[in-house]
């Protein structure tokens, strides 16, 4: 692929945005833009008449740069191009048949034709080049054939200040580009959800902060290595996130001391909870995400989500709300933090439960075993934010 | 600091230190050169094994330098089961042995070999009488190690010796030495010992060190083929600085060796009775000569060994929980399992394992901490 210099790269969802448009193409010109400082090679990424391109200025590695373009939220399809000026007719045959063959060899595909023609004065009209183009391949590489149904490959030729000839669309991400929809705390627990749930919602434009909670001597230093891994890899696609690591034992102790055990971890939800809105608010997300989904374990009960959702007054997102546990650990293995989520570590979660706790809280209940709480929670929680370690993930 | 888990590893000393920033600065060569820099890091790799030649009384040209202790295992095992394999198929060893020996022995099962696994008893690794009756005339290896790794139980390994050598003396025999080099006194010829593993990082030498000895006139398969360094038995360019600080750490180890045993089993001891003190503490080692000086196992009733480990690290004390190589999966010690640890306190199982550089001092201080860590950690357990 030696002969590919230029990216056309086709997004979806910005088009329809009206007089904000240029903000979410600035925006994804932005992370582009990000993601390719990655990538061995210079590039330039720029707009021109609603289309982002991505022009090559060195040696590159072509595979590298289509895994970077493919992890930029946005981008629907990633298209290698070549891209000429209006020489003639003549030379345009000669590079249409060379991009081509270069492609394709000699494999033996179907294939159609779509040209369109932006420059209207332009000597041929689009029916005419695409009857033109056919008759040129067909006789040029003998071993492909026309199907206008259900080609193998479409050859686009597109006639704009210059001409753009190519016949892939690598798929891409799709949703928004990060930037375009606010702030959000997710969160992160080491697990499998958690990290698809910020994922998720940082696909559809949002910033994500992170919250973790820390539970020495019963969760070690691995476990938070671990949480700062799985941060740093949802980071490769949602940019840096802010880590807050929060001292959560003494919470903890205290709702096992003080409350009845079988509601132990909806009790400590609920502080988890309010200690990351704490953060929210502190650095303006507009929500917050988890990874819960109905019904995987007691705590995710909906009258578990409901008694953990009632602390809080920002808007608490959970996408894999409905999602199997198979369909999650199908994303988590694609974004990449399946891997480090199955290591076995401790988290805070797993380490008091009871051996039967509730499953469906009964709220009332709750909000008056909460108050055996009342005469240390707040220092105790004053304590937590306060000793709250902060780590960039990036 | 207080470090207990010298049997995951040890601190180089400074003796070590200094002969390997040597090599790595200014004798650098490598051995197998022509010239003069080659011969001075050759004269490195003889030197060492002049050392430990000295210390095991056997000869430099049995020793061969290894990546450290998995890889002498391995060697040993793989190598001897390939090179006997058309006078039979049968190999017998432990139920408890390392990964790094269990891991072998499981390829060469699938490989067409057949591995009988011997129980221990209540205080030994290996039952001798279960080992007499598993002898058979294919017998072509049999690979026990001298102390469990997790527990400090011991083998009889000359005792073994004689047993394989009445039966068959062409059974080779293989002794794990990897905890027990440098706390005992390791003489293969005279304990009828073929193979002997060890590794350089348990003795303060550097990691990626080891060795596996080789008796005269044993042939066994090699595993890593190349440039034919180390007599075609183990290819590659010799890693100089490890092997020189391997060889420096043994000596020093050796030089002293008395006074530090006295030293271990009086820690040992003291660590034991003092444990035994508290409530609710079970000790799966013994006092006295009856296992490793420096290894006390022990199992704290309603505390999760991971837990009580890391109260432990924020008191700045460092100990493993069962055994530091295989502590990174939490599955159920197979030894623990082995010598009838009840159910209840698998996971409740921590291993102090000590050096000469440890101090009563630390032990007594060790005791405090875990006289403070225990109640608290105990009211606070998942039910």
């Amino acid at each position: 692929m030696n002969n590919i210099h230029a990216f056309l790269i086709k997004y979806a969802e910005i088009g329809v945005k009206g007089k904000n448009r240029y903000i979410f193409e600035d925006a994804l010109i932005r992370q582009i833009k990000k993601s390719l400082e990655q990538v061995q090679g210079d590039f330039d990424v720029y707009k021109e008449m609603g289309r982002v391109y991505v022009k090559v200025l060195s040696d590159y590695d072509y595979d590298e740069t289509v895994e970077a373009l493919q992890r930029v939220f946005g981008i629907v399809g990633i298209c290698p191009m070549t891209q000429v000026e209006d020489e003639g007719w003549d030379a345009l045959v000669k590079d249409v048949v060379a991009h081509i063959k270069d492609t394709y060899q000699d494999q033996p595909l179907s294939f159609k034709v779509e040209c369109r023609r932006a420059r209207k004065n332009y000597p041929k009209n689009s029916m005419e080049m695409n009857a033109d183009f056919g008759e040129i391949l067909l006789k040029e590489c003998p071993n492909l054939h026309v199907d206008v149904h259900h080609p193998d490959f479409i050859l686009y030729v597109e006639i704009r200040s210059k001409i753009n000839i190519y016949s892939k669309i690598l798929p891409g991400l799709g949703g928004m580009p990060v930037g375009t929809a606010g702030k959000a705390m997710v969160l992160l627990s080491g697990g499998i959800d958690s990290p698809v749930a910020g994922y998720m919602v940082a696909k559809r434009g949002v910033v994500l902060e992170a919250t973790y909670f820390h539970a020495p001597p019963y969760t070690s230093e691995r476990a938070k290595q671990k949480v700062v891994d799985l941060a740093k890899q949802v980071a490769k696609y949602s940019g840096p996130i802010k880590l807050n690591v929060v001292n959560f034992t003494d919470i903890q102790l205290a709702i096992y001391e003080k409350c009845p055990h079988d509601e132990l971890t909806i009790i400590m939800r609920r502080y988890m909870m309010r200690i990351a809105e704490h953060f929210a608010k502190e650095s303006g997300c507009q929500a917050l995400v988890t990874g819960e989904s109905i019904g995987q374990v007691a705590s995710q009960t909906m009258q578990s989500l409901m008694s953990t959702n009632e602390v809080c007054t920002l808007p608490v997102f959970r996408p894999l709300i409905a999602f199997d546990k198979q369909d999650i650990i199908d994303i988590s293995e694609k974004i990449g933090t399946f891997e480090t989520s199955i290591l076995p570590y401790e988290d805070c979660c797993t380490i008091f439960v009871a051996k039967h706790p509730v499953t469906k809280p009964n709220l009332k209940v709750i909000r008056k075993d909460e108050e055996h709480l009342n005469e240390v929670i707040d220092d105790l929680m004053k304590q937590a934010i306060e000793t709250t370690e902060v780590i960039i993930c990036e | 600091m207080i470090y207990f888990d010298n049997s995951a590893t040890t601190k180089p000393s400074q003796g070590v230190v200094a002969i390997m920033e040597r090599v790595l600065k200014e004798d650098f060569g490598n051995p197998s050169s022509m010239h003069m820099k080659g011969m001075e890091a050759e004269n490195y790799i003889k030197d060492a094994a002049g050392k430990l030649a000295k210390i095991l009384h056997c000869k430099e040209k049995e020793l061969i330098f290894t990546s450290g202790g998995t890889e002498s295992n391995n060697m040993a095992i793989i190598g001897t089961a390939f090179a006997k394999k058309r006078r039979g198929k049968h190999i017998i060893t432990s139920a408890m042995e390392h990964a790094s020996v269990y891991e072998p022995m499981r390829f060469l099962e699938e490989e067409g070999f057949e591995v009988t696994y011997l129980p221990g008893n209540e205080k030994e690794v290996v039952d001798l009488e279960a080992l007499k009756a598993a002898l058979r005339p294919d017998t072509i290896l049999v690979s026990i190690m001298q102390v469990n790794n997790e527990t400090g139980r011991l083998s009889r390994v000359e005792e073994i010796g004689k047993i394989l050598h009445e039966y068959n003396p062409e059974i080779v025999y293989h002794v794990d030495a990897i905890q027990s080099f440098g706390k005992y006194q390791i003489h293969p010829k005279k304990q009828g010992i073929d193979l002997l593993s060890v590794s350089g990082h348990k003795i303060h030498g550097p990691k990626g060190s080891g060795f596996l000895y080789c008796r005269e006139k044993l042939t066994i398969k090699p595993l890593i083929l190349g440039g034919g360094q180390q007599a075609g038995m183990r290819s590659g360019t010799e890693n100089v600085p490890a092997i020189a600080g391997m060889g420096e750490a043994a000596k020093e180890i050796y030089d002293h060796f008395e006074e530090v045993q006295g030293h271990l089993y009086d820690l040992k001891n003291t660590m034991i009775s003092e444990l035994l003190k508290l409530p609710d503490v079970t000790v799966n080692s013994f006092c006295g000569q009856d296992s490793a000086p420096h290894i006390v196992s022990a199992s704290f009733k309603g505390v999760r060994s991971e837990v009580l480990l890391h109260a432990l690290e924020g008191k700045g004390v460092y100990v493993s929980s069962g055994s530091a190589c295989s502590s990174n999966h939490p599955a159920i010690s197979k030894t623990l399992q082995t010598i009838h640890v009840p159910e209840e306190l698998l996971d409740s199982t921590i291993r102090f394992s000590f050096c000469g550089e440890n101090t009563e001092e630390e032990i007594e201080t060790t005791i405090e901490i875990l006289k403070e860590l225990l109640p608290m950690l105990r009211k606070f357990t998942r039910h």
